[in-house]
């Protein structure tokens, strides 16, 4: 017979190792669905791997991938270091997106452009954020369901404008008109889409982690998050603090969709985001609310998505792979977060 | 002697490095009430822990009535006969007695056997004194009442040993006694009794026999607790003698804090009705009373969580407007709080934070928003040698230390500020004798160096060794005011019923 016991510690090593573990779990799991749709797993495991990270064009293009998502995985470890459960980064993203391609959307100098862009797409989503924040702390509602939900608020309005106001008249597709080309966010890379936006993540991260670190605007995210009564006790206002954590969380996620925006698709429509703010809360649990975590974490969902697609091809089996990886990583993380927490002991055998 | 109820074997348990306990050898006869002594950590809890299933042990067996039995849960150990009435009761408070009583038992034919359970329940009130109203909802019972629930819920299962977690914690004397002649009639009727307990008059009081544990070792056993003394017991826990300490006269200089017709609302337990006191610099105020009558409201207002409906407030001379932690923080209030894990400290991140959580704004830890890890890490790293806190470190994890710990890093934190006023909850509560003594001289210390001290306790023994004034709440309202030298037990035990005292 097996039970958990209570651990008193745990080792630096094992804390870093876990991530690793869960996405090894996560791996020998899914093997079992590639075999199922008759293909071979080290074949099928072997494209997905060079398609996303064997050359140099391939990294770029998941750098642009991993891009939103190291946005929106900050965005939750923030809110989750707070207990703020902010589901809603999907939503977040969205209004940061229509924001941002309004005001790219306006002619004037690029650089201003970017600059107010980001502005607005921060904005727009530290707006969404803040409606299920207002609402936890006012009126106690459940922040997990009210995010959740108004994500489909928001994508409904995004579409009710692509298919109305917004609505290209030429084509008839239901989608924005593109902002300015000096808008466009400046290539790094000749012959990529390394765009300005993948350096802005990849900065963003260590100013997060900063944030969290460091200043005591953080101090005081880390304390509410795990003792609100206390930091109650201790002076700290906790219905403010957790009204800062939402903006920033909301900003953070809004910037997703500043970037996309930005930098890869230049207008809005419908599937702009494959669902980068639900692959966040994946991102950021697999880094364990580490917003330096959150970098790599992004990169394995990046790569296991732009692999899937390529793997789909060579092989047949379906890309939906790639969704089953992450739901699977979360799942596996989750447990072994258990780990953390209780061991294995066996008991009756010691006696 | 007749033949053990229950005997424990050369148990040994390890967490790790370190040793919880060590070839430790117990046993409980009939009819015997057996103490079980020893500082925090001394692994009392995890010993008992094994006993009822919590815990597997590394070595050593367990041997109920002569046979060797394997106890991997608590259904395994009620089904041995064992019950256990932890310090945290485990009911469930909007359910009824009976309710509670008949949780996890089976019923007759998939029904619940309410009748059966009624009169078991009124045989067990008829044996022991043990009476409780079946119907009433547990959150309408008090403390006691629920203490008495849960000693009721094991005698329901058949218990035939009973492991008590420091019952006596939570009671008012009046309800000790109550509990002590149950107990008593128990063991008359041949139950085995393991009483765990902190203080040694009530062991002396209630014992047949005493094992004392240390390091996770027996390091002594008394056979007529009754007849020795206090001070040798308190030497068999601690290793070495403990005088307690001495409290000089008192030079009471202005007041710092004053309470003038405090009366409040909403709360959860019981509201403040008209209280006035007073507290001087270099004194030490007591508020005794039965838990329960306002006396956490009292700490809340004064904290500043609470914003009272009328009334006025000063520190040092200033009037409290806002009623906020931080504005009584400004004005030189410090706090230790009675539930160190909850409202304390944040026992999931590094004791260095909970060590600053109070003044992390200031110039101290802070400039322009941006934290002073140097600073922050420097002044835990001088209280946690000042205060003898013994940890790895300031990055340890606040919850790996142990309760007395705990204690002094909170006083750490409250004393680095010489805090003109000190409002303490239960300073001592699950402390051990050593501990406890430090928490006292640091009392007496800030008393001599002008401190006003406010302690709301339960411990009428405690509070009339070391305060000079002690005040009796009773349901929200104030009932009177004894200097402590004509502060008897039982005159504080009188008015903690509600009645009149002489102010």
């Amino acid at each position: 017979m097996f039970r958990l016991e209570a651990r008193t510690s745990t080792s630096a090593w094992f804390n870093l190792a876990l991530p690793l573990l869960a996405i090894g779990a996560t791996l020998v799991l899914c093997s079992g669905l590639i075999a199922l749709a008759g293909a071979g797993v080290i074949e099928a495991y072997g494209v997905m791997f060079s398609a996303s990270l064997g050359d140099s064009y391939a990294i770029t293009e998941t750098l642009v991938r991993a891009t939103p998502m190291i946005f929106t995985g900050l965005a939750v470890a923030v809110a989750f270091r707070a207990k703020f459960w902010n589901i809603g980064a999907e939503g977040q993203l969205l209004a940061g997106a229509v924001a941002s391609c309004a005001v790219g959307a306006i002619p004037m100098p690029g650089p201003l452009a970017m600059l107010l862009m980001a502005l607005a797409g921060a904005a727009a989503g530290a707006a969404v954020a803040l409606i299920p924040a207002t609402l936890r702390v006012k009126f106690k509602v459940d922040d997990v369901v009210s995010s959740l939900l108004l994500n489909s608020v928001i994508f409904y309005a995004l579409m009710a404008l692509i298919e109305g106001p917004w609505k290209d008249s030429f084509s008839g597709y239901p989608i924005s008109p593109p902002i300015e080309d000096s808008a466009n966010f400046p290539v790094l890379l000749e012959g990529t889409r390394l765009h300005l936006g993948v350096v802005a993540a990849f900065l963003a991260a260590p100013v997060i982690w900063f944030l969290i670190a460091r200043t005591t605007l953080g101090f005081r995210i880390r304390v509410i998050g795990e003792n609100p009564e206390a930091a109650r006790y201790g002076g700290i206002h906790v219905e403010r603090v957790l009204i800062s954590t939402a903006l920033l969380s909301g900003a953070l996620a809004g910037l997703a969709g500043v970037s996309e925006v930005g930098g890869v698709h230049f207008q809005v429509m419908s599937d702009i985001s494959p669902g980068y703010g639900y692959s966040g809360i994946v991102v950021a649990m697999l880094a364990r609310l580490n917003p330096l975590g959150v970098m790599p974490a992004a990169l394995f969902l990046a790569a296991v998505m732009t692999g899937a697609e390529a793997m789909s091809r060579a092989t047949g089996v379906p890309a939906f792979l790639s969704d089953v990886i992450q739901g699977t990583a979360l799942l596996a993380m989750l447990v072994a977060l258990l780990f953390t927490a209780y061991r294995i002991r066996r008991v009756g055998a010691a006696r | 002697m007749p033949a053990p109820l229950i005997e424990m074997r050369g148990i040994s348990k390890r967490f790790g490095a370190v040793v919880a306990n060590e070839a430790v050898d117990l046993s409980v006869a009939p009819g015997e009430i057996l103490g079980l002594l020893g500082e925090n950590g001394a692994g009392k809890t995890t010993l008992m822990n094994v006993l009822f299933g919590a815990y597997a042990p590394d070595a050593g067996e367990i041997l109920v009535q002569g046979r060797p039995v394997t106890i991997n849960s608590s259904a395994d150990a009620l089904a041995a006969g064992i019950g256990m009435v932890h310090q945290h009761f485990h009911l469930a408070p909007r359910l009824s007695v009976l309710e509670n009583l008949l949780i996890g038992i089976p019923g007759k034919s998939g029904r619940i056997d309410r009748a059966g359970g009624l009169a078991r329940l009124a045989e067990i009130g008829r044996q022991h004194g043990l009476t409780l109203d079946p119907g009433l909802p547990v959150s309408a019972l008090s403390i006691g009442e629920q203490q008495r629930l849960e000693i009721v819920k094991a005698l329901f299962r058949g218990a035939r040993l009973l492991i008590l977690d420091e019952p006596t914690a939570v009671l008012a004397p009046t309800e000790v006694d109550g509990l002590f002649s149950a107990l008593r009639s128990m063991a008359a009727q041949g139950l085995g009794i393991i009483f765990i307990s902190h203080k040694l008059n009530e062991v002396r009081a209630l014992t047949h026999r005493c094992v004392v544990l240390r390091h996770g070792r027996v390091t002594g056993r008394v056979d007529a607790p009754a007849s020795t003394t206090s001070s040798e017991m308190a030497q068999l826990m601690c290793g070495h003698e403990i005088v307690p300490p001495a409290r000089g006269p008192s030079t009471p200089g202005a007041a710092v804090l004053t309470l003038d017709g405090i009366s409040t609302s909403r709360h959860s337990g019981m509201a403040l009705r008209d209280v006035s006191l007073f507290v001087r610099a270099g004194e030490i105020l007591g508020i005794a009373g039965v838990s329960g009558n306002g006396q956490r409201a009292l700490a809340e207002v004064i904290s500043g969580v609470l914003a009272p409906d009328v009334g006025r407030m000063t520190i040092a001379g200033k009037v409290v407007s806002r009623f906020s932690p931080c504005e009584v923080q400004a004005l030189g209030l410090g706090r230790i709080p009675e539930d160190r894990m909850t409202t304390g400290l944040v026992t999931n991140l590094p004791l260095a934070d909970s060590m600053v959580l109070p003044r992390i704004g200031t110039a101290a830890f802070s400039r322009n928003g941006l934290l002073r890890p140097d600073a922050i890490r420097a002044f835990a790293e001088a209280q946690i040698k000042a205060y003898d806190i013994r940890c790895p470190g300031p990055m340890t994890r606040a919850g790996a230390l142990s309760g007395g710990n705990l204690q002094k890093a909170l006083l750490a934190r409250e004393l680095a500020f010489d805090p003109k006023v000190l409002v303490v909850s239960q300073p001592t509560r699950g402390l051990d004798i050593g501990a406890a003594r430090f928490v006292h001289e640091k009392f007496l210390d800030m008393r001599a160096r002008g401190c006003g001290i406010v302690v709301i306790g339960e411990d009428l023994e405690e509070l009339l060794m070391f305060c000079d004034r002690i005040t009796v709440m009773y349901e929200g309202r104030i009932v009177g005011t004894l200097d402590s030298a004509d502060a008897t037990i039982a005159r504080l035990g009188l008015m903690m019923t509600g009645a009149e005292g002489h102010s």
